[in-house]
């Protein structure tokens, strides 16, 4: 696949704002959805919708068997070692907070503490955090060095004999950084806690073999990997799955119900209470083909690394712009930029930069922490997809001097 | 100037500009040139919630006028702020009490006004109304 042919997918890119071409570069946020994803909704809703794994009659087992073939279609994409291993959720956030209820409904205690570092999405603190007012345990914080990094051996002093859980992200949605997931899952199981990875970035952008990761759980969305919104995906060590309490409580997820007490179904069901997104889930078929033909393109690979070495070169010849997430090799860095101007309120250069056509993020990027820690009030942020060109990013850049002229 | 007055003056002002860029330009100019507000007045009761930039808004009463001062760490806000204070400094609390504020819209800000945008146009809004409550 091609640049051109990735776009030729996604004809909102031919959007104009303001009478000016629109140059998305808010992809960390949501993606868009290319022509396939759309018309595996489409067809869903048209011609295949009905409730699944319920009735008898030959629509409900059309969209059973569209829903039940994309766990398939995750596990493989995720090599997991089992389907029930593979919970669909609304997204990474639905996800991270049924671990953090359930694992923490049976596993943590008063006085027992949660690791979670300082380059979290909220999505990856607050959840943690109402687990701890529940429970009267504490949150233990992994400070980032002065780049952004996380480093193992920061993480290996955090231990103690209360530790119950590890949650981390695979990439930080400010920082662009590829965290040695790796490393600390290693070094958390040496100390026999778990790790849960937010791979609400990570999945993008690498290839996730959670075996290899070894990790306990990984969470992503979907519509920020091209499918549609409201699907996400937790997977988790059916170890730990099956010794969890369900989370919500209702339809499907039971195997007996009677008022003296009820059974609840054998994974993946248990987790899956209610009717499920069942015309979204499987645009993650499409969407997962999508990332496959974009992994097996040499020419799409160069023109990211292009966009992302241009990018650092140009954050790193201005000192009035400063950078977050600087990686130590290149190769650590996806590209998605985090900075502030000095002397230009990001807020005025994200205004500026949406009446040019460009579409950036500004703002506490939902990471108030990290900002607090690099002692600013926003960052603008600049985040590309595979769709995304390098002459985009050369306008980006004209464009942002552009503001900067009119702004200081 | 009566309100009115003052709402057109700036009606024909933007009424100028065809480019967005323009405008922006306009309320840079307008941000740079507004009133100092003293650091010591940036106090947490002055501020307003749900901007993405800071702004802090003040209100005294005179002769039972209101008159308002304000500031914002983020220019383009500042000129917005700026724009707001210029035409409601100096009316009764009634008069703002019963502004439409329809003249946002009419000099194209109005997509600032949806209560999701970041800038806030709409808790400005609000603050000024409640000031005059």
């Amino acid at each position: 696949m091609t640049v051109k042919e990735a776009r030729a997918q996604f004809p909102i890119l031919d959007t104009t704002v303001y009478g000016k071409p629109l140059i998305y570069l808010d992809n960390a946020a949501t993606s868009q959805r290319p022509e396939s994803v759309v018309a595996c909704w489409n067809g869903l809703v048209r011609g295949c919708n009905a409730n699944i794994h319920r009735a008898v009659h030959k629509l409900a087992a059309d969209a059973t068997d569209e829903y039940e073939n994309t766990r398939n279609a995750v596990k493989e994409f995720l090599n997991a070692e089992l389907r029930e291993e593979i919970i669909f959720t609304s997204g990474a956030t639905a996800s991270i907070n049924l671990v953090a209820f359930s694992f923490g409904e049976a596993f943590v205690h008063e006085g027992d503490e949660i690791i979670v570092s300082e380059a979290e999405h909220h999505s990856n603190i607050v959840p943690w955090q109402m687990l701890c007012e529940r429970k009267g345990a504490h949150l233990k914080v992994l400070e980032t060095e002065e780049n952004g990094a996380l480093l193992p051996e920061k993480l290996e002093k955090l231990f103690s004999e209360k530790t119950r859980i590890v949650a981390i992200s695979h990439i930080s949605n400010v920082l662009g950084l590829v965290n040695p997931v790796k490393e600390l899952v290693a070094i958390s199981h040496k100390h026999g806690v778990p790790v849960l990875v937010d791979g609400a970035q990570g999945v993008v952008h690498e290839n996730v073999d959670v075996q290899d990761l070894d990790c306990d759980f990984y969470a992503f969305s979907g519509h920020k990997l091209y499918a549609a919104t409201g699907t996400g995906v937790l997977y988790g060590k059916k170890k730990w799955l099956d010794i969890m309490p369900p989370y919500m409580g209702g339809g499907e997820m039971i195997h007996t119900v009677s008022f003296a007490g009820t059974t609840y179904a054998p994974l993946p069901a248990k987790f899956e209470a209610g009717t499920q997104n069942l015309n979204g889930v499987p645009t993650l078929v499409p969407a997962i083909d999508f990332v496959k033909c974009v992994r097996e393109s040499k020419e799409i690979a160069a023109e990211q690394n292009a966009i992302t070495e241009y990018l650092l070169g140009v954050f790193a010849k201005d000192s009035r712009l400063k950078l977050y997430g600087v990686p130590r090799r290149t190769e650590e860095k996806i590209p998605l930029f985090s900075f502030t101007v000095e002397g230009a309120h990001h807020e005025d250069l994200a205004l500026l930069l949406d009446k040019m056509g460009i579409a950036v993020r500004s703002g506490q990027m939902c990471a108030e922490p990290l900002m607090d820690r690099f002692k600013t009030t926003g960052m603008v942020r600049v985040s590309f997809a595979p769709y995304n060109t390098l002459e985009e990013a050369k306008t980006f850049v004209k464009c942002l001097y552009k503001a900067i002229d009119m702004l200081i | 100037m009566t309100l009115e007055e003052k709402k057109q003056q700036i009606i024909d002002d933007f009424g100028q500009f065809e480019e967005w860029l323009d405008k922006y330009e306009y309320l840079i100019e307008l941000g740079k040139n507004l009133e100092p507000f003293p650091d010591d007045k940036k106090t947490e009761d002055k501020l307003i919630k749900g901007c993405q930039s800071r702004v802090w808004l003040d209100c005294e009463e005179r002769d039972g006028r209101l008159w308002f001062t304000a500031d914002s760490d983020a220019i383009i806000t500042k000129g917005i702020i700026s724009l707001l204070i210029d035409v409601y400094s100096g009316c009764t609390p009634e008069e703002i009490a019963e502004d439409d504020f329809g003249f946002i819209a009419e000099i194209g800000l109005k997509d600032n006004l949806s209560p999701t945008r970041a800038n806030g146009l709409v808790s400005m809004i609000e603050t000024l109304k409640s000031y005059a409550r």
